[in-house]
């Protein structure tokens, strides 16, 4: 069971429980993600991390219901999506947009930005007339910061910066009114320079529009500077092993793998990253989707792991005692009452 | 002592039909033996087209304009711009390696890992292929990895850690002095990321030799650099040790890449993005080519473009004119930028 964090008021807009996906892929089956549960309220904005391969751009592929999960039911409005039909999933269709990384990729090239932002406010009816959907785009490319409007109407994305465009591909995304954004690596491919400029337009659009963002990234950084006032959930190998506010993750993290990407992550600050203190994990090498170990699947990297009981049990994403609003999937830290980041110490 | 590198006044243009870009301007740096030199800037700056250079790699289109890559070893100092193709060819590898930014795109796709080292090892003169074998697996594990298994191996069934482990072994093969990595640890994951820095620090220290890495990822250079050099529109606009460029920049353009990225440890401080983009570096403006984005420009700014001039240090040098503001602004203090203007 999922907490919604008790900051944000209201019962959660959006909710995937126990939610599961596989792939077949040659040499049998794998689990992309294995019985993750997220509950996302009004306007909060929350992080999704890991590394490659932890099942964070597939969770949010069912996010944005783009990808029916194998088992476990995504709730919207107290609803379950995938047993909806025609208009109430069209209805959720437009509530829950997703951003891609790639706006190179996913801008058509032969449209112009006017094209690209009208299509789907003609398609969903979202105007009254030409004049109507002309003065839509325009007030989009006001909100994603396109100024003036008119320098963009006509631009193709080849005459667009990465920035530029990844802002287009927000525009797209709230022509429809979206109540959700799932924004997946969306500043991962623009300049370092013009990163925040991205992340405060997100952040804008959830202060401003009420709109829920949910970003996926790998880079922490990112993650604690978005989500500053709302949570980070940390992945490994298709499991959600910490839930945490996002200050409380990376200053004590509660989970041995996220207390071992924080201490791993070199710093733009000479000082603090040559005299960080490193988490020495057992082996590098990172287990096979296809051949996933008994129990908790970090336990033959983690430093904590106790034979017998990390290898036998699968931990439950679990409230830690005691602290502010923080879930975490490991034993050995439920057991003491203590992060992990402490108990390595 | 001499420089291992010396790049004096280098210029370099691409030719396109628009008319010739400027990609890299009356760049100037030295490199000392075991010395490591991190050059940042933002894509379009002009440093990978610098760095390419310095192996004369660089695409067809490009044309060095002026300037000397000076590379001195134990016995001669050479100009790379001027070397002849067989000295050329010895200077490629055995003085000086690259590792490019996409390890995955450096393999043959074709051959195994042991004929990428054998391939190399031939193309560079050595004929003895034991001796090849042998030193590839003395490399391999240098770099922490399995020789048996990996030697076998094609380069699609490693890892993106292992591929960059096994680039590094490669550009180690014959014993360069100096080593350029263009973004070596951009899209590896972070446990992935940190071993491959722990090993750059470690194969350092062990083996002495110097590198020139090319990054918009300030955290690496916060790890590794012993200098540093920020990089806009083609041109210098700060050179100085990593500590005083962290924590007393003075060009506003090195401060706003400082401001750009956050952090997880210590405060947040005031982040903040870079406004604006980059110039276009065919028709460049007169006079200082930060102005448009820039928070301190004033009028005297575009007369003319500045001058690299020594600032707190001899060995501290800015490309601008308010270099004094910008001391006042961020102090002297070892304390991240973003957090000094957070608590001013």
């Amino acid at each position: 069971m999922s907490i919604i964090d008790p900051t944000v008021r209201g019962t959660p807009l959006i909710e995937l429980d126990h939610v599961s996906r596989a792939f077949k892929v040659p040499g049998g089956s794998i689990t992309a993600v294995d019985s993750v549960s997220l509950a996302i309220a009004a306007s909060e904005a929350l992080c999704i991390v890991g590394e490659s391969g932890c099942g964070k751009t597939t969770t949010g592929r069912m996010l944005a219901g783009i990808l029916r999960p194998t088992s476990g039911r995504l709730i919207y409005e107290g609803q379950d999506v995938w047993q909806k039909k025609g208009h109430d999933l069209s209805a959720f269709r437009q509530a829950v947009q997703l951003v891609h990384q790639d706006p190179y990729a996913s801008l058509n090239p032969t449209r112009t930005v006017f094209q690209t932002l009208s299509a789907p406010i003609y398609r969903h009816k979202k105007a009254k007339g030409n004049r109507d959907a002309t003065n839509r785009v325009r007030h989009l490319l006001d909100v994603v910061g396109l100024t003036p409007p008119d320098d963009f109407l006509s631009k193709y994305p080849h005459q667009l910066s990465g920035g530029q465009r990844q802002r287009v591909a927000i525009a797209r995304a709230l022509t429809v009114d979206p109540r959700v954004i799932v924004a997946d690596e969306a500043v991962s491919m623009v300049d370092v320079s013009i990163r925040i400029s991205l992340l405060n337009l997100l952040l804008g659009l959830r202060s401003e529009m009420g709109v829920s963002i949910v970003l996926i990234t790998h880079d922490l950084a990112v993650a604690r500077y978005f989500a500053r006032e709302g949570r980070i959930g940390v992945m490994y190998l298709g499991r959600m092993v910490e839930l945490a506010r996002s200050e409380a993750l990376v200053s004590d993290p509660a989970h041995p793998y996220s207390a071992a990407l924080i201490a791993a992550i070199p710093e733009a600050d000479p000082r603090i990253t040559r005299s960080k203190d490193r988490v020495t994990l057992k082996t590098a090498d990172v287990p096979s989707l296809l051949a996933l170990p008994p129990g908790c699947t970090f336990h033959p990297r983690c430093p904590l792991a106790e034979p017998g009981l990390c290898d036998v049990l699968v931990p439950e994403l679990l409230p830690l005692a005691g602290r502010e609003v923080r879930e975490v999937a490991c034993h050995v830290a439920i057991r003491e009452r203590q992060p992990a980041a402490e108990l390595l110490a | 002592m001499t420089p291992i590198l010396s790049v004096r006044d280098l210029s370099i243009d691409y030719r396109t039909s628009r008319g010739p870009v400027h990609a890299v301007r009356n760049v100037s740096f030295d490199i000392a033996k075991g010395e490591t030199v991190a050059i940042i800037g933002e894509s379009g700056s002009g440093k990978t087209t610098l760095a390419i250079s310095l192996i004369r790699l660089s695409p067809r289109s490009a044309r060095i304009t002026k300037g000397q890559i000076l590379y001195t070893n134990d016995r001669e100092t050479v100009d790379i711009r001027t070397l002849p193709d067989d000295e050329l060819r010895h200077y490629r590898w055995s003085e000086c390696a690259m590792v490019f930014q996409a390890a995955l795109n450096s393999f043959n796709p074709v051959i195994n890992v042991w004929e990428q080292f054998a391939d190399t090892g031939r193309a560079h003169g050595m004929k003895d292929t034991k001796e090849i074998h042998a030193r590839a697996q003395e490399l391999l594990d240098l770099v922490h990895l399995d020789p048996e298994r990996v030697l076998k191996a094609y380069p699609h069934e490693l890892s993106g850690g292992m591929k960059q482990r096994v680039l590094i072994a490669l550009s180690l093969m014959l014993e360069p002095q100096l080593i350029i990595l263009d973004e070596p640890t951009t899209a590896l994951d972070i446990l992935t990321q940190r071993s491959i820095i722990d090993l750059l620090g470690t194969l350092r220290k062990k083996l002495g030799f110097s590198m020139v890495f090319i990054s918009h990822d300030l955290s690496i250079a916060a790890e590794l650099a012993d200098r540093m050099i920020t990089m806009y529109a083609g041109t210098v606009v700060e050179r100085a040790s990593v500590t005083d460029l962290f924590y007393r920049p003075r060009h506003p353009y090195s401060v706003g890449l400082l401001r750009a990225v956050p952090r997880v440890s210590g405060a947040m401080g005031a982040v903040e993005s870079i406004p604006g983009s980059p110039p276009d570096l065919i028709r460049l403006p007169p006079g200082c080519t930060y102005i448009p984005r820039c928070p301190l420009a004033i009028a005297a700014c575009a007369e003319r473009e500045p001058d690299l001039v020594p600032v707190d240090t001899p060995e501290h040098e800015a490309r601008c004119i308010r270099w004094k503001t910008v001391a006042e602004q961020v102090g002297t203090a070892e304390v991240a930028v973003a957090e000094k203007i957070a608590t001013a």
